[in-house]
């Protein structure tokens, strides 16, 4: 199939509780179906290669780097965007902490933080790090990142 | 809030020092935030870029038919199209290629299309014929005699500040540098070192790549959405180029998502105007991928450098001869500054009275380069700070006691023979003995040897001005709303360093109220908001936050007047404070704001005054040109100084290390908000520790960069941040308000350097190349046997 092919595909799924039902190409990347079919722009293109954590989504609670996925892969899937959270314990802490600059990374790194929590809520320093270390900030040094994490999973400082 | 004291005093709370939480807090964490990429209108087309393959080659052919061919492409632009040169200082640029490339990644034609994926589709399918050319890849290499030439026709450039370009060479500018007697300096130092040192060129990678909109409306404005530092140069820019009157040119700048120098430079704007232009002025959407955004657009300028230091028997430093040849790449773009910058600060903040210094921007076939957080000075100071290391130990002293007793201080004078006080000069001995207490400097060992694991720590101090145009300035208004509040204008850009927080907590402070009641929009419009130069340079609280209190004068003037004719008093009886006017003598006794912000309504209907609009604008003072000849000259306001330590655990089996801890104190003159002052320099020193340690572009021999992505081109990332440790001494900066002193960019400055002189220590060798990766460390040692 060439990648001019402008044939649509029938794609149904749930984000943020809302059931959608859209019309792709096959080769729409998930990222981009979520920004600009959806107006979902809180996820960020970052690298458009899974290297930054940018676009990083919940699908079936499980953080994924929506730009490392094809949106007929989500058919019937269920997916949370930053868009999808208000008042989280992780939204929380990154306030109190101010654990953000520009704020680009931000909606990956909380969703990410918030896939954490979903599935290993008693995570330890070195899990939390394995998971974080998918994301990159630029303007922070980390540490306020590390002090909202810690708020989150209630770990000493 | 307004209180009274027992005496009947009032009392105010104050906004500095307080850590308010940035005003755009929630929308940065619930994803509503809206960048320039999440703007999006309906038939809004899409550019892309098509790249040179090659750093220097001949353009023969470029052939778009098959790129034309396919459904949605709507127009395909290249250089000869709209020839034209731009840049700052030095007009050396097209934006699209014209007759030769001169970098990897060199815009050769745009593509317009219906869709991203069109055009991107598009873009690969120009065809384009090239001669290659020999190139050019180092700064050294281009300084040789028979180096082939990167422009033939240096002479012809437009300039529109002041450059010293040397035609029939690769250099783009020289900044010369003489002071004192350089004989009588070599013969009173008893010890002298001379290092050589290099940091290659790399990328500023804020996560948000840069973006630009562009649309032309039938009267002819031109409407841009941007993310750049830089709103207002774009309006001239444009205007110049393109022969537009600049009340046409509008821009909007929304928050931006980093930007640490690299969207202060014009480049996305021309492209996407052109593809406007082409397409019937038809809005249009130029984003770069990550890749094009490392490698098209300007990157990290680079430096070979080499330094001769002197000192006495004493370890009094004497003279010092520098050369810097900075890796300009292929335009001079900001470089060209940045090299002055080089020079203006070549010694460090240290007394030395005999200085030769020339600091060259040269072309290479290299990506060009542009403003990167420090300007210049985490090059100078790396090169420098290596020179000041191995004399302090050559005279066996203390390194930081050496630099201890080598501080510039008040009565100096600079290299460009300005007259430091109190006021203009940061209190850098302070900052050195905080430093040693921060890190238990005199009771701790500075290395540590564990088996095969060596703990070491290295130090160094920086200082910087801000060499910014002459006549660099900045407006604000402050609009008082019917309910006494404010919404604050101007022209500062939010990239993420808290700027718009922090001037609105200048303004409370000013009118003596409470910070929530101050408003301030989160983007910059360039047709509604007051003129502000650029947000570069740690300048835009120093020179908007002075236009700001300016304004705030005026709205006071204006509150009193209105008040006094209420009051039955004249205006001198009266004070502002937390929300009310109200009498010196009895503060009781006032009127509120929000009565006579659109001016006071008598019983009897008569009104006096209007709303208060409060308008104040502030440029740089006594700031002069530098002599061509000597460097003589004033650049800058003032110096911001300070110290920093870095601690490593080097694995010598491996030769991998581990930074364990970071410190850095600095003078910021006055923090306004504390955290936002931490993070700022702790954000600055990851920067700097990521640069130092890994970042570098990977040149193969052709010129061509191979590792344009964040899967070779390695960040720092969460997990091996150190700890860091920050400290502030506070000495007035009295032209600024509230004595601030710049400290956006100064925590990066001396990280390169820092780490340098600890893996140094550690290694038992000199490490004079960044990065300094284990594979560097592991060559230098196995080199030096």
């Amino acid at each position: 199939m060439s990648s001019l092919d402008s044939a649509k595909y029938p794609v149904e799924f749930e984000v943020n509780g809302e059931k959608q039902t859209i019309r792709v190409r096959a080769a729409d990347i998930l990222l981009y179906t979520l920004r600009d079919n959806l107006g979902l722009t809180g996820s960020k293109s970052g690298c458009d290669n899974g290297d930054c954590g940018a676009c990083t989504i919940l699908v079936e609670g499980f953080p994924i780097k929506s730009c490392l996925m094809l949106t007929v892969e989500v058919d019937g899937k269920q997916m949370t965007t930053i868009e999808g959270l208000r008042n989280s314990p992780v939204q929380n802490a990154f306030v109190k902490n101010q654990a953000f600059q520009c704020g680009y990374c931000t909606p990956g790194f909380i969703v990410n933080c918030e896939g954490l929590r979903n599935k290993l809520p008693h995570a330890d320093k070195e899990t939390i790090r394995v998971w974080l270390e998918s994301n990159i900030c630029r303007c922070t040094s980390y540490e306020e990142i590390r002090n909202a994490v810690k708020d989150v999973f209630s770990l000493e400082k | 809030m307004l209180g009274y004291d027992e005496k009947g005093g009032v009392k105010i709370s104050s906004s500095l020092g307080k850590s308010i939480p940035r005003k755009e807090t929630w929308e940065k964490v619930t994803g509503i935030t809206r960048y320039v990429n999440d703007i999006s209108t309906p038939g809004l087309f899409h550019v892309k870029i098509a790249i040179s393959p090659h750093a220097h080659a001949k353009i023969i052919t470029i052939d778009s038919s098959e790129a034309m061919k396919i459904p949605g492409v709507k127009e395909v632009i290249t250089g000869r199209d709209f020839p034209i040169l731009t840049g700052s200082p030095l007009a050396d640029r097209p934006p699209i290629a014209i007759d030769k490339v001169r970098y990897y990644g060199e815009p050769v034609a745009l593509v317009v299309a219906d869709q991203d994926y069109i055009a991107e589709m598009a873009a690969n399918r120009i065809k384009v014929v090239y001669e290659l050319l020999p190139a050019v890849l180092s700064p050294r290499e281009a300084l040789q005699k028979n180096a082939p030439l990167v422009h033939e026709r240096l002479a012809e450039y437009k300039q529109h500040e002041e450059v010293y370009p040397e035609p029939g060479t690769n250099v783009a500018n020289r900044t010369k540098i003489r002071k004192g007697n350089m004989e009588e300096g070599w013969r009173k130092s008893h010890h002298t070192v001379e290092v050589e040192v290099t940091l290659p060129q790399s990328d500023h990678a804020a996560m948000e790549m840069r973006c630009c909109t562009a649309e032309i409306m039938p009267d002819g404005k031109v409407i841009f959405h941007s993310a750049s530092q830089s709103p207002f140069v774009i309006r001239r820019a444009i205007s110049q180029s393109f022969h537009i009157p600049i009340h046409k040119v509008i821009v909007h700048t929304p928050l931006v998502g980093g930007s640490f120098g690299g969207k202060s430079a014009i480049q996305m704007e021309f492209l996407a105007y052109m593809a406007s232009r082409a397409v019937g002025g038809r809005a249009v959407k130029l984003v770069n991928s990550r890749e094009v955004d490392m490698i098209s657009s300007p990157v990290h300028i680079g430096l070979d450098a080499t330094v001769k230091l002197g000192c006495t028997r004493e370890g009094k430093l004497m003279a010092t001869e520098i050369l810097h040849l900075y890796d300009g790449g292929a335009y001079s773009d900001r470089g060209a500054v940045m090299s002055r910058s080089g020079a203006i600060d070549c010694t460090g903040p240290y007394r030395i009275d005999n200085v030769h210094c020339d600091s060259l921007c040269m072309y290479t076939n290299h990506p060009y380069s542009t403003s990167y957080r420090g300007f210049g000075h985490p090059e100078l100071t790396f090169a420098m700070e290596r020179a000041v290391d191995l004399l302090a130990n050559l005279v066996n002293m203390d390194p930081l006691e050496f630099r201890f007793n080598n501080a510039i201080g008040p009565g100096d004078t600079t290299p460009t023979q300005t007259l430091l006080d109190r006021s203009n000069l940061g209190d850098l001995p302070m900052c050195i003995a905080k430093l040693k207490s921060l890190i238990d400097w005199d009771d701790l060992p500075h290395r540590k040897i564990d088996g095969h694991l060596i703990k070491a720590r290295g130090v160094c101090c920086f200082w910087k001005t801000s060499d910014t145009p002459t006549d660099a300035g900045a407006g604000a208004v402050i609009v008082f709303n019917p309910d006494g509040s404010i919404n604050l204008l101007c022209g500062a850009v939010e990239i993420g360093q808290g700027t718009r927080t922090a001037l609105t907590q200048l303004l409370a402070e000013k009118l003596r109220m409470d910070d929530q009641m101050i408003h301030i929009s989160t983007g910059v419009n360039t047709e509604t908001d007051p003129q502000h130069w650029k947000t570069v340079a740690s300048r835009s609280t120093f020179l908007v936050g002075n236009a700001i209190l300016n304004a705030a004068d005026d709205a006071i003037v204006q509150l009193k007047s209105i008040a006094a004719i209420v009051m039955q008093c004249l205006p001198t009886d009266l004070d502002v404070g937390a929300g009310k006017v109200f009498f010196k003598d009895r503060p009781a006794k006032g009127i509120s704001i929000d009565k006579i912000a659109n001016g006071y309504k008598f019983p009897n209907g008569n009104t006096i005054g209007g709303q208060v609009i409060g308008r104040g604008s502030y440029a740089m003072r006594n700031l002069t040109s530098l002599d061509p000849e000597t460097g003589k000259g004033n650049p800058g306001p003032e110096w911001t100084v300070g110290a920093q330590a870095v601690e490593v655990e080097l694995n010598t089996k491996e030769y991998t290390y581990k930074i364990v801890k970071a410190a850095t104190v600095i003078d910021a003159g006055k923090v306004i908000n504390p955290e936002f002052a931490r993070s700022q320099v702790t954000g600055g020193m990851s920067m700097g520790l990521s640069l130092a340690s890994r970042e570098a572009f990977l040149f193969n021999d052709q010129g061509a960069i191979i590792n344009p992505q964040f899967r070779t081109y390695k960040l720092i990332r969460y997990g091996e941040q150190p700890q860091y440790f920050v400290d502030f001494v506070e000495t007035p900066h009295l032209e600024a308000p509230y004595g601030l002193r710049g400290i956006g960019e100064h925590g990066l400055i001396g990280m390169p350097a820092a780490l340098a002189n600890s893996l140094t220590l550690a290694a038992g060798v000199e490490l004079n190349h960044l990065p300094l990766t284990p594979e560097m460390i592991w060559r230098t040692i196995h080199d030096s046997v």
